[in-house]
């Protein structure tokens, strides 16, 4: 299996087919959609550890699509960074799904699977695609699927949270589109190989326009990562939406960072010349000022679920920051804590729903309310959640903060890095440990309980997640070697360039020898 | 020619970022709409103007259009009419929910304001009726 070239199209055929399948299986009940849906996800964790191994033996895979060289076809690029950012997905994917069939949820609305494929399908041909433009079509079909997936179940709030998300993400994408316009009027070409190559040539009357267009475009994922002026949509968004959504959603915002990561870096990477890194003060500023706004919406915020959206916040800002800083070692230790925070903050949205159906109609909101069943249990899970997402020991939290502020020692700004770190971390664990205490202490204990027994089934999903983050703690050296291997993957950019543009591809060759 | 359509797509973006910063959706939509148009423009202009030429490369012209921006208008298109319609789709749905079309929802206010401008003017014979009513009930 390991040699099929077309390995990094399977990850994006698997669930287009699929979504059509499920599509019309839907004449024949819900419970086909759902073993279709948990087999898909599955055969996509397969391809995705498959991918995973050949990215890591190979190093950079091409496959151009209807066999046309870059740059003037369009190539899917495999390389280590896409291929642990699609494993990552399917993860997510399958527990959130798991958590959607348990909890009943995708029974509230018609083609909640279908739109669930379709979202995995935009996911990974973002992290899959070589060529701008087709990032941006990519970006339009997970933001489709995604827009569906929000107001999946309805309700007023949930409906106003999803107009604000469709409106921004729909200026995002003309950005996106002027961003995209302006590169390609200058350098030529949408390929992203091609395209650092162009910039490392570029004469010096072209730099500034080039410089602008770079920023617009980082703007634009900007917009899909909640960075700081740009996230006053995502608490509204994430709080309001049905938890495995908001589950699945903790990778839309890793999005907008991988984005970051994959096109500028390459783009204005080590080898631009003027250009090199001209983004990363900004993104290392919006990561400091976003960290210190979310620690206070955070602290600001009524009920649990808006809490953990600002979580989500703060986790963005960690990321951006450790982004910012520009060395191989931060990268390596921030796509540890991408991986942490993400699989974290999708359990706790999970854990909330699972409080808050045990509260009956007091929900998550942070009042006093009867008892809920199997207080002690959910108190425990609650505990190690938030003891992960704030980031203290013993937990991958903790080991993936460590391991950034140790890389920030070295830059400019470390002092203003790990003093905003520090602190945002102590508000939020204040803020968590007060709505612990107002969860499950502050309880009106005469009054007997009105919320539904605990779902079983659907804690399993919190418990796997939960489970992940203890295997990144016991297993942190090798993961973090991993993740280092792949920053420092990122920031050696020549092998992709070679092996995208001046390499034949791999699967012309096997078509011309094999058949 | 350069000068004349840097206006328009200049006049177009700025109603388009005008018409999205309202406080309801169907100008928000049209905004949307105006803005997708200039991005469509301004995506034809990035392949440099040219007129009469044909997009496909033939040694008897003096040269060729650039097909790839063409191409990339195409898809643009189409996406910004799919997500217009939408849009629109969820700002209907929006209005009945949130009971106003304000993109905030119901502000108390606000909301009032609106359902004065969109009722229909009380006749007089109703307000004097609520009028005498209001009296009697006044009277011990």
């Amino acid at each position: 299996m390991t040699d099929w070239p077309s390995l990094p199209f399977l990850a994006l055929l698997l669930p287009l087919l699929g979504g059509t399948v499920i599509l019309l299986a839907r004449p024949l009940g819900l419970r086909l959609q759902r073993v279709l849906g948990l087999l898909l996800i599955l055969g996509l964790l397969f391809v995705s550890v498959d991918l995973l191994e050949v990215a890591f033996e190979q190093g950079h895979r091409v496959y151009a699509l209807g066999n046309w060289d870059a740059p003037y076809g369009i190539v899917l690029v495999l390389d280590p960074l896409s291929a642990m950012m699609v494993s990552l997905t399917s993860v997510l994917a399958l527990a959130a799904l798991w958590y959607a069939m348990a909890s009943s949820i995708d029974r509230q609305g018609a083609h909640f699977h279908v739109l669930f494929q379709i979202q995995l399908f935009g996911l990974n041909g973002a992290f899959l695609t070589g060529d701008v433009f087709n990032l941006f079509v990519f970006f339009e079909v997970l933001l489709l699927a995604s827009y569906g997936l929000l107001l999946h179940g309805g309700g007023r709030l949930r409906t106003r949270g999803g107009l604000h998300y469709v409106v921004i993400n729909l200026i995002g994408s003309t950005l996106f589109l002027f961003a995209v316009g302006a590169l390609y009027g200058i350098l030529g070409t949408l390929n992203i190989a091609d395209m650092a190559q162009a910039v490392a040539e570029l004469p010096a009357s072209d730099l500034a326009p080039v410089a602008a267009a770079g920023l617009l475009l980082l703007v634009v994922f900007a917009i899909k990562a909640a960075f700081f002026p740009l996230y006053l949509w995502l608490p509204g968004a994430y709080a309001n939406t049905s938890a495995p959504v908001a589950a699945l959603f903790a990778i839309m915002t890793k999005v907008g960072v991988y984005a970051i990561i994959q096109v500028h870096g390459t783009v204005f990477g080590p080898e631009a010349g003027e250009l090199a890194f001209f983004h990363q003060p900004f993104v290392l500023t919006a990561g400091l000022i976003g960290l210190g706004m979310a620690a206070f919406g955070v602290l600001a915020a009524r009920g649990l679920k808006n809490q953990v959206a600002y979580l989500v916040l703060a986790s963005v800002a960690t990321l951006l920051v450790g982004v910012g800083l520009n060395t191989p070692q931060a990268l390596g230790a921030t796509l540890y804590y991408l991986i942490h925070s993400t699989l974290i903050a999708a359990a706790l949205f999970l854990l909330a729903d699972i409080l808050a159906k045990g509260r009956g109609p007091f929900a998550d909101r942070f009042e006093s309310a009867p008892p809920m069943p199997n207080a002690v249990w959910l108190g425990g899970f609650f505990l190690f959640g938030a003891v992960a997402m704030t980031g203290m020991p013993p937990l991958s939290g903790f080991m993936g903060k460590v391991f950034i502020l140790d890389a920030a020692l070295a830059h400019d700004w470390a002092a203003w890095v790990l003093g905003m770190v520090l602190v945002s971390s102590l508000l939020m664990i204040v803020a968590m440990a007060r709505s612990g205490s107002l969860l499950f202490y502050n309880t009106q204990e005469t009054v007997p309980t009105l919320g539904q027994p605990l779902n079983a089934k659907a804690l399993v999903s919190v418990t796997g997640l939960f489970v992940i983050s203890l295997g990144m703690v016991v297993f942190a050296g090798p993961i973090l070697g991993m993740t280092q291997a792949i920053a420092d993957s990122v920031y050696d950019v020549g092998p992709y360039l070679d092996q995208v543009l001046n390499a034949p591809t791999q699967d012309a060759q096997w078509l011309k020898g094999g058949h | 020619m350069e000068i004349l359509i840097a206006f328009v797509i200049g006049a177009m973006t700025a109603s388009g970022v005008f018409l999205t910063l309202r406080g309801r959706t169907f100008p928000v939509v049209l905004g949307l709409t105006l803005l997708a148009y200039a991005v469509n423009v301004f995506l034809f202009a990035m392949g440099r103007l040219t007129v009469g030429l044909p997009a496909v490369i033939d040694p008897t012209q003096g040269g060729y259009a650039d097909p790839l921006p063409q191409a990339l208008v195409l898809t643009a298109i189409v996406i910004a009419f799919g997500m217009t319609a939408f849009l629109i789709v969820l700002a209907l749905k929006a209005r009945s929910e949130m009971g106003n079309d304000h993109v905030d929802g119901l502000h108390l206010s606000e909301d009032e304001a609106s359902l004065k401008d969109t009722l229909p003017p009380k006749s007089r014979k109703a307000t004097r009726k609520a009028r005498q009513a209001h009296k009697q009930e006044a009277r011990p």
